[in-house]
């Protein structure tokens, strides 16, 4: 008997996976339903077209697929259930997504703004997660954008991807950069695959086109029509709908600039500021009510400092620099020593990191008793006293408007409350201080214990100096002899 | 099964026995043995002996330009390796000698091949340091994956369906899957004198059932294995360098 190449095909079975229905002919891949008796959840065959004389970008993006999704994991990707062997037959089983993708909304648009912010807010969070896999997706598009019934979004589709610990077979493979014309950042245009920033500007552009109904830079295919964005800027969404918010259009345009540099660091920033529109710092970006004059763009067009700076190369680290940090501030009475050694190390830390931002905190706790949780007149005081203390508990800190955050958070459990922001947020770090009085840590028990136990993220936990005088400080008798430790 | 594999030897045993080490606790089962056991480092007789042993016990080695230079004086070394290659032919004795000079040029196993510079004219000792270097290697063999050494710094090598060759410098302990759809040419660190400008050992691990190739480092005791080469007179270059990695 020799070895047949397995036939693709409605009712063959390969490797155990019965092929259901075609459910997609692309131009680079099929995707078919199958089943296995052993597997109850709902799973997708992809397999590239390898015909003679086909696209070869067809073989090599599924490659890139082979290596990459195996090696990643969480809510935000599908999951793999296994790859076939190329010798024989290339595929990939992953599991069946229900629902459609983001594409079945294009005859909705444009969408409310508070929903493209929802939506921006969920793609952000999964490519924040991807980054940090250290792969750049490169092809964010509304097809490929799918969710979970529990909201998370999905991002399909690596064949055009990049992962920063693996070899680049796209790179080297083809001259002419791949990507989705509309959605195409300026560097992934000169070539550039290794910026985690290029996802960013195509989910600008994403949110920009759900929430106008235009795409900012046209469809053009043609690479003079394409080449148009690292020149011409887009139309300001203000002037397609005049009540666009300024704080989304500061957003938007922020992630469609043209240098990398001048968009949000990383993708968790992003969804922070789509969480918090009435924090969104607004600059001269949320103002534009038109395109910049013929005269400057044809100016940037022949700049070419503007052009050699995009291809800098892209930055690896970009997460690690540009962190969210949030600080914990309690503004109870006698918390001053502490406070004050808050803002010491919060300022150390953002010392380091030009890019990281700060997100200031405070718990105003309800009552348990206290079910009335509409804000009254005093409650909303209280909120904006607390707001205004945060504010003026980092003042000294002398951070740019854009990196500081100022949030209340009512709560029956501050400790709860504190782990769902970091949660929520992404947050890289926080800072809290210890409760000093133990009568008062005994009543209430330690928030900061158990967040430092219970948060996903980096936990500093911060002690006011010692004064020496109050009973905790050693006394040198009991230190003993100063200098370095003998064998003793 | 994990194949653990080493290029560069190049005498130093501080380094050797530390990859070594550190291969074990990996789970290596077998040795591949890239050639340049000597050369530049203190400890020829060591490292040599060593070497035979693993080889009595099944591990392949082939032969390096260095190990070459022993039994052939007219060998091209540039003077410092000369001077070290003239001091160590004295360090070992007749078997351990005539065990180097003997090794093959290459040496194949399943869909691989091993060899020290490169597949194309293995005794003229080339440098792989390009995509067009390695284009020649690739082209000359019909092996799935090309193993070598020589050039003191990790890169692999890709060539896929469309022909043209992808270079990539590889991370430390982050396994890369070597697609069966296209041939690789993994040019290795060394471990006894890295040039990468990182100081520790490096060498790899190939794992056959998950068709996966693992770039490792391994720390090890750069002082020591500098004051060897300082003690026994050999050029205090090639003892500084250890420490830069270059």
């Amino acid at each position: 008997m020799t070895m047949a190449k397995p036939l693709l095909e409605v009712g063959a079975t390969i490797d155990g996976f019965r092929i259901e229905q075609c459910v997609h002919q692309g131009g680079m891949a099929t995707l078919w339903r199958v089943s296995r008796p052993d597997t109850t959840i709902p799973m997708l065959m992809k397999a590239p077209k390898v015909a003679e004389g086909g696209d070869p970008a067809a073989i090599v993006g599924f490659e890139m697929e082979q290596m990459i999704l195996p090696r990643l994991g969480g809510v935000h990707v599908p999951k793999i259930i296994a790859v076939g062997d190329f010798a024989l037959q290339p595929y990939i089983v992953m599991e069946a997504l229900p629902g459609k993708s983001l594409y079945r909304r294009l005859s909705d648009l444009p969408l409310p703004y508070a929903e493209v912010a929802a939506i921006g807010v969920k793609i952000a969070a999964a490519l924040d997660d991807l980054h940090r896999q250290h792969v750049i997706h490169l092809d964010i598009k509304p097809s490929n954008v799918m969710f979970r019934p529990t909201g998370e979004a999905v991002l399909v589709d690596y064949g055009l991807s990049h992962h920063e610990q693996l070899p680049d077979l796209m790179k080297e493979e083809f001259r002419l950069p791949f990507g989705t014309a509309p959605y195409m950042s300026p560097e992934q245009l000169l070539g550039v695959r290794n910026d985690r920033r290029s996802d960013l500007f195509a989910l600008g552009v994403l949110l920009y086109f759900f929430s106008t109904r235009v795409r900012p830079f046209g469809e053009s295919e043609r690479m003079a029509g394409m080449r148009r964005r690292l020149w011409r800027d887009p139309v300001p969404p203000r002037q397609l709908r005049p009540d666009y918010p300024p704080w989304l259009q500061e957003i938007v345009l922020r992630c469609l600039e043209v240098e990398p540099a001048w968009r949000y660091p990383t993708a968790a920033q992003l969804a922070f500021d789509l969480s918090h529109p009435d924090q969104v710092k607004l600059t001269k970006r949320s103002e534009r009510q038109q395109r910049d004059p013929l005269t400057v763009a044809l100016r940037r067009r022949f700049n070419k400092e503007i052009k050699l700076s995009i291809i800098a190369p892209g930055q690896a680290t970009q997460i690690s620099s540009a962190p969210i940090v949030a600080v914990a501030v309690d503004l109870a009475e006698g918390s001053l020593p502490l406070n004050d050694a808050l803002r010491t190390a919060a300022a150390r830390i953002l010392a380091t990191l030009p890019s990281a931002r700060l997100a200031c905190v405070n718990v105003l706790k309800l009552g348990r008793v206290t079910l009335d949780y509409s804000l009254d007149e005093q409650g909303r005081s209280k909120q904006i006293d607390r707001l205004v203390a945060l504010r003026h508990w980092a003042e000294p800190l002398k951070l740019e408007q854009q990196r500081l955050t100022v949030h209340v958070l009512e709560a029956v459990d501050p400790a709860n409350a504190i782990l769902e922001f970091v949660g929520a947020n992404r947050i890289d770090h926080i800072l809290l201080g210890a409760r000093q009085d133990s009568l008062l840590r005994n009543l209430l028990g330690s928030v900061s214990a158990k967040v430092a136990a219970e948060a996903p993220c980096t936990v500093t936990v911060v002690r006011p100096a010692r004064l020496g005088d109050n009973g905790h400080a050693p006394s040198p008798a009991e230190a003993g002899p100063a200098g370095p430790a003998g064998p003793h | 099964m994990r194949i653990a594999l080493f290029a560069d030897i190049h005498a130093n045993q501080q380094a050797f026995a530390a990859c070594l080490a550190q291969a074990r606790e990996l789970g290596a089962a077998r040795y591949v043995l890239l050639g340049d056991y000597v050369g530049y480092g203190a400890d020829p007789e060591w490292t040599v002996t060593t070497v035979m042993d693993l080889v009595d016990k099944g591990a392949m080695a082939v032969r390096g330009n260095h190990d070459n230079a022993l039994g052939a004086p007219n060998e091209t070394l540039n003077l410092e390796a000369k001077v070290v290659i003239e001091w160590t032919r004295n360090e070992l004795g007749p078997a351990e000698r005539q065990f180097l000079t003997a090794l093959p040029l290459t040496l194949s196993e399943d869909d691989r091949l091993y060899v020290h510079s490169d597949a194309s004219k293995p005794s003229r000792w080339r440098y792989v340091t390009s995509p067009d270097d390695a284009a020649q290697s690739l082209f000359a063999t019909t092996a799935r994956i090309t193993f070598c050494g020589h050039v003191h710094r990790p890169q692999l090598y890709t060539v896929g369906p469309g022909g043209s060759v992808t270079a990539f410098t590889p991370m430390t302990g982050s396994p890369i899957p070597l697609l069966p759809g296209r041939r690789w040419l993994a040019v290795l660190g060394a471990v006894g004198q890295p040039r990468d400008g990182i100081p520790s050992a490096s060498y790899a691990v190939l794992d056959t059932a998950r068709r996966e190739l693992i770039y490792c480092r391994a720390p090890y005791d750069v002082e020591e294995a500098a004051a060897r080469i300082r003690k026994k007179g050999l050029p205090g270059s090639l003892a500084d360098r250890l420490a830069l990695g270059k």
